[in-house]
């Protein structure tokens, strides 16, 4: 067991530089003189060249990916925003509580609706109950996203004016951009959690519960629930790492200044240090929630433990 | 006599018209929510398709005098900032938002087809290069991968698609891997190589249409949300741009008049759900006939 999660923890490693090289390289090819763009058309061909310099523009593609490398993984600096010239790293710290506060809601709202639903359709199948699930659920998944959050600032701030529509200060900010942004998540668990008890409602061991006369309620809690969860955590905790990633448009229709809208300003501003910042911790933060996943996947289930444990995988 | 042999013919032919796509197609099209799917789908299709004969104005028709107008007989979904006809911009555009999704998910496919036959094939260092580079690849968040892709390409259609394709290609590369894993100690394929069939006709005529169903059921899934993940790159303004007609696009536009002139931004969201909610409904139909698991 110990051999895997060393194992893994190397390899995350692994993936954090293969991510930056990924990022830094994306970056670098992409067109436009970045110089240009943070003097403006104005400026001269020896102020360009000179801020050029300065940001360590002039060197080749290998020189700069050294630097990058040296600085982020030796000096463990994130490097300094161009135009806003502070600290990217810092930025992060800031923001990074209203990301991860904001989903970390979202998912667990997310949980707990969504997976009790899919549950209630399944031990119901083919009965009303599971065609309004279905039915919902697929509606909601088939939305945009974004459109549907821009569809409630519109009824809940513009027309009623119950919620803000925009910006940060109490809970009642975060309200609509939470369960807006839940939606298609909720639906997304709702389905997985139903097909998962499916799987599991006709099994052998189930039978066998319900010829020894146990409770139909015991059956669930103890029989499937502990068979049927195994693909859910799979899914939440991968999802999480994906969600947070892609809060970039609920953080931007929302004028949430979190990870996300930092990101499409360094993105708008040809802010590269940014950019590079957001996109490394974004991967990181998502690769360290599938790995926590995994490991706890083999803690909670048995099976997978005895195979780590015996060394046949690892 | 005669009869009776003409008859088992015809009854043979009958049978051999049912072929296996056909049966498929059926199987496909079994539950009354797919049939709704595929009526709706067909539709939009026809529509995309003949989008200048049906619609009533140019897509880059402008009116300056009848600019935002409201919904009315001459313009049923209303006018946008320039007055053009939204209702003509939207059939218009469902070519745009349904070749995205579509192009998107068969090249992200066919991608993640070919590295995954590969690797599984040939396993050895071909399997390792190829796999840990997915793991790589793969541990960026799709989204992430968009924004900055499209960022770095530029916005427009064909950028779009590049940027949206290469996001995908590690899922099903891996999955295709563990397809060809399990199927490549059969007897099939050690009959194909005895007879001394080149390593390219084993993979492509018998390997890959023994693998090819769970990857068909994954690519109907993703055409949905590319084609929203495509309007979420647009409403970013790094996606397809206005004035492009694409629907993601004119969402986009409707947002600065969000205040003002709401039904802008209500048609293109309605029409990208409903065609996302069709897709997704052929697609469960897709999964339901060809997944093995449920096949059952």
């Amino acid at each position: 067991m110990w051999k895997y999660v060393v194992k893994r923890i190397l390899w995350l490693f692994v993936t954090m530089l293969g991510v930056a090289f990924v990022m830094f390289t994306i970056l670098y090819f992409t067109p436009g003189d970045p110089a240009e763009l943070l003097l403006g058309a104005t400026a001269t061909e020896a102020e360009k060249a000179l801020k050029r310099e300065m940001l360590g523009l002039n060197k080749t593609y290998v020189g700069q990916l050294a630097d990058y490398f040296y600085q982020t993984f030796i000096q463990f600096d994130l490097g300094t925003s161009w135009v806003y010239e502070t600290p990217v790293a810092t930025q992060l710290i800031e923001r990074l509580p209203r990301t991860i506060g904001m989903n970390l809601a979202s998912i667990i709202i997310t949980t707990v609706i969504g997976i009790p639903m899919g549950i209630m359709a399944a031990r119901n199948q083919g009965k009303w109950q599971d065609y309004g699930v279905i039915g919902a659920s697929i509606v909601f998944i088939s939305m945009p996203n974004f459109w549907v959050s821009l569809m409630c600032v519109l009824l809940f701030s513009v027309q009623l004016g119950w919620l803000p529509s925009s910006g940060i200060g109490g809970i009642q900010y975060y309200i609509l951009p939470v369960l807006t942004g839940s939606l298609a998540s909720i639906a997304g668990n709702a389905r997985q959690a139903r097909s998962a008890m499916l799987e599991v409602i006709r099994a052998d061991f189930v039978t066998t519960a319900r010829a020894k006369g146990q409770s139909e309620d015991k059956i669930v809690t103890k029989h499937m629930l502990p068979n049927a969860m195994m693909p859910l955590i799979t899914m939440l905790g991968g999802r999480f790492g994906m969600i947070v990633a892609g809060s970039s448009i609920t953080e931007r229709i929302f004028s949430i200044p979190g990870v996300g809208l930092y990101m499409l300003t360094g993105i708008g501003n040809r802010d590269y240090p940014i950019v590079r910042g957001c996109t490394l911790f974004f991967a990181t933060f998502a690769a360290v929630c599938v790995l926590l996943t995994d490991l706890c996947y083999a803690w909670i289930d048995p099976r997978i433990k005895a195979q780590y444990q015996s060394g046949k995988r690892g | 006599m005669n009869n009776t042999v003409s008859s088992t013919s015809t009854v043979k032919k009958k049978y051999k018209k049912k072929s296996q796509g056909w049966q498929t197609f059926k199987r496909v099209f079994k539950t009354p929510s797919a049939k709704l799917g595929g009526v709706l789908l067909a539709i939009i299709i026809f529509i995309a398709i003949f989008a200048p004969l049906l619609a009533p104005y140019g897509p880059y028709q402008m009116d300056l005098l009848n600019t935002f107008a409201s919904p009315s007989l001459q313009h049923w979904f209303g006018t946008d900032a320039m007055g053009r006809d939204i209702l003509s911009r939207m059939m218009y555009g469902a070519k745009y938002s349904l070749s995205l999704g579509l192009l998107t998910a068969f090249i992200g496919t066919v991608l993640g087809l070919v590295l995954g036959s590969l690797a599984g094939y040939f396993g050895g260092i071909t399997e390792t290069i190829i796999m840990r580079f997915c793991d790589i690849w793969g541990a960026i968040p799709g989204m992430l991968l968009n924004i900055v892709i499209s960022a770095s390409l530029g916005s427009g259609f064909f950028n779009t698609i590049l940027a949206m394709s290469v996001g995908t290609f590690p899922g099903g590369a891996r999955m295709t891997r563990g397809q060809i894993l399990a199927e490549r100690s059969k007897e099939y394929l050690e009959a194909a190589e005895s007879i001394n069939a080149s390593k390219a006709s084993i993979m492509f005529k018998h390997l890959l249409p023994n693998v090819i169903s769970p990857t068909i059921v994954q690519t109907t899934m993703a055409i949905g949300g590319n084609i929203t993940a495509a309007a979420g790159l647009s409403y970013l303004g790094l996606g397809v741009q206005p004035p492009t007609p694409e629907w993601g696009a004119m969402l986009s536009d409707g947002t600065t008049y969000i205040n003002s002139h709401p039904y802008m931004l209500l048609w293109p969201g309605i029409v990208i759900g409903v065609t996302v909610l069709a897709i997704n409904l052929v697609g469960d139909g897709v999964r339901d006939a060809l997944d093995p698991k449920l096949r059952s």
